[in-house]
């Protein structure tokens, strides 16, 4: 039984000027303080009582400089108050990392597109965050600060189970920076879903393949909403690896991907279902990327 | 209590508001401006749409607090005096709605989309009100009425039917 209610808890609402103070707010008030950057995830949690114990809202957007989606050559920078609206429509993104764009525009709708951050995305951290599979396949790195001091963790050990992380309660994300594919590489998103909008994914498949003469070079897969958390699965991907494209092997891969997650039954599909899906999503990716229409319309473009 | 600055459909509010109050029950409660609606309250379904410095948001997402120093567009200001928006009179023209309840909202999602791409495709209709719900209509009679708007709008002068 959820009970619903439309009133947000009371707490207070803290608007910091810089990182230094926001830090200082967080290691002032312990867990009882909550960042928001767009707070489409945390209002909804907070009035439906989903989130408890939190007395204060600290802000991000009062601080200047956040929203910045920069590329500097080596990769691309995204800040923590750079909404997904905004990578879904950066010239930059859409040239260099398409694959960020399209996960970017499968999201929830442009109301909330237009609130709701990419790094707010991965640190609310369900298992069906869109932006996470793509942001796997391309190797992100996350940077985190806290009063105590920064650091730097990989996507891929950033999620530690269902809307859980490695950050503890007075660290904050600045920054996800996202290294330059390899050259050649062409990624995508597919994102299975009931409804083409407003909706979580049933399955979500990030695929980035590197094909040289009919070799694959790199192959990356990505999977959202069948384990846990958004996972990496290697064992799938080295199948391919250094050997020459083959239906057989692309079988074999996808059948490695749908063994390599965890899936759990609940009210949007079961998990015997969710798993045939990672294998006919992850087939699909891979057989897609390598037709010339999807190198062209897809593809992660001209040596970057 | 915090004193916030509210500029809505051009005219400046001065407001004292709970730190735990949203945009819509401001807009709603305090301003008495009840043509905004509260469908679900959790983002999902569009009705309390408002622009907020030109793009749609889900107003009761917002904290009323972090909409401090923002412009904001409700339904009630897109008419002049007694002269709706064609986008509104394109509503009522083509009966684009049944209930009405998904309609304010509706029709700031398509205000935007129509501002930044006068000429859609229906392909991108559907993404420009992919946000907003309706229970009633099933869509058909809200994508006419949205075809009929872009026309309407394209035939008037200024690219904005005159209002």
């Amino acid at each position: 039984m959820v009970t619903f209610y439309r009133r947000l808890p009371k707490f207070d609402y803290l608007a910091p000027q810089s990182i230094e103070e926001a830090l200082a707010l967080l290691s002032r008030y312990q867990g009882s303080a909550k960042v928001i950057a767009g707070g489409s995830d945390v209002v909804p949690k907070l009035k439906r009582r989903a989130m408890k114990g939190i007395d204060y809202i600290v802000d991000l957007k009062g601080i200047s400089g956040l929203d910045y989606i920069s590329y500097d050559g080596a990769g691309l920078k995204l800040g923590p108050l750079a909404t997904v609206r905004a990578v879904e429509r950066s010239d930059v993104v859409l040239e260099t990392f398409p694959m960020l764009a399209q996960a970017a525009e499968s999201m929830a709708s442009p109301q909330v597109r237009n609130r709701g951050t990419v790094v707010g995305n991965i640190c609310n951290a369900v298992p069906s965050a869109d932006m996470a599979p793509s942001l796997l396949t391309l190797d992100a790195k996350v940077s985190v600060v806290s009063e105590k001091g920064s650091r730097t963790v990989a996507i891929q050990d950033f999620f530690t189970g269902p809307t859980k992380t490695v950050l503890s309660a007075d660290e904050i994300v600045t920054g996800i920076e996202i290294p330059n594919p390899p050259a050649n590489s062409r990624g995508k998103y597919i994102k299975l879903t009931p409804r083409r909008a407003m909706d979580l994914a049933v399955v979500g498949v990030a695929v980035m393949v590197t094909p040289e003469n009919g070799i694959c070079k790199d192959l990356r897969i990505a999977l959202g909403a069948v384990s846990p958390t958004p996972i990496r699965v290697a064992q799938a991907e080295s199948i391919l690896k250094g050997n020459k494209f083959s239906d057989e092997l692309i079988d074999q891969v996808a059948e490695a991907a749908a063994e390599g997650c965890r899936p759990i039954s609940d009210h949007r599909a079961s998990a015997e279902y969710r798993r045939d899906m990672v294998r006919v999503l992850t087939r699909r990716a891979i057989r897609e990327l390598l037709s010339d229409e999807a190198a062209s319309a897809q593809g992660f473009g001209k040596g970057a | 209590m915090k004193s916030i600055k509210l500029e809505i459909n051009g005219v400046q509010h001065e407001v004292e508001v709970a730190p735990w109050r949203t945009l819509l029950e401001v807009i709603r409660e305090e301003l008495q401006m009840t043509g905004t609606k509260e469908g679900c309250g959790l983002g999902e379904c569009g009705a309390c749409s408002v622009l907020m410095d030109g793009k749609t948001v889900n107003s009761c997402l917002v904290l009323a607090a972090e909409a401090n120093g923002k412009r904001i567009t409700t339904i009630e200001g897109l008419a002049q005096a007694e002269r709706l928006h064609p986008i509104q009179q394109s509503f009522i023209d083509n009966g684009g709605f049944q209930c009405g309840f998904c309609t304010p909202g509706m029709i700031m999602s398509t205000k935007v989309m129509l501002d930044d791409n006068p000429n859609p495709t229906d392909d991108e209709i559907k993404k420009g009100i992919s946000g907003n719900l309706c229970r009633c209509t099933g869509y058909a009679k809200i994508f006419d009425s949205i075809r009929a708007a872009k026309v309407a709008m394209a035939a008037s002068s200024d690219g904005r039917g005159g209002a």
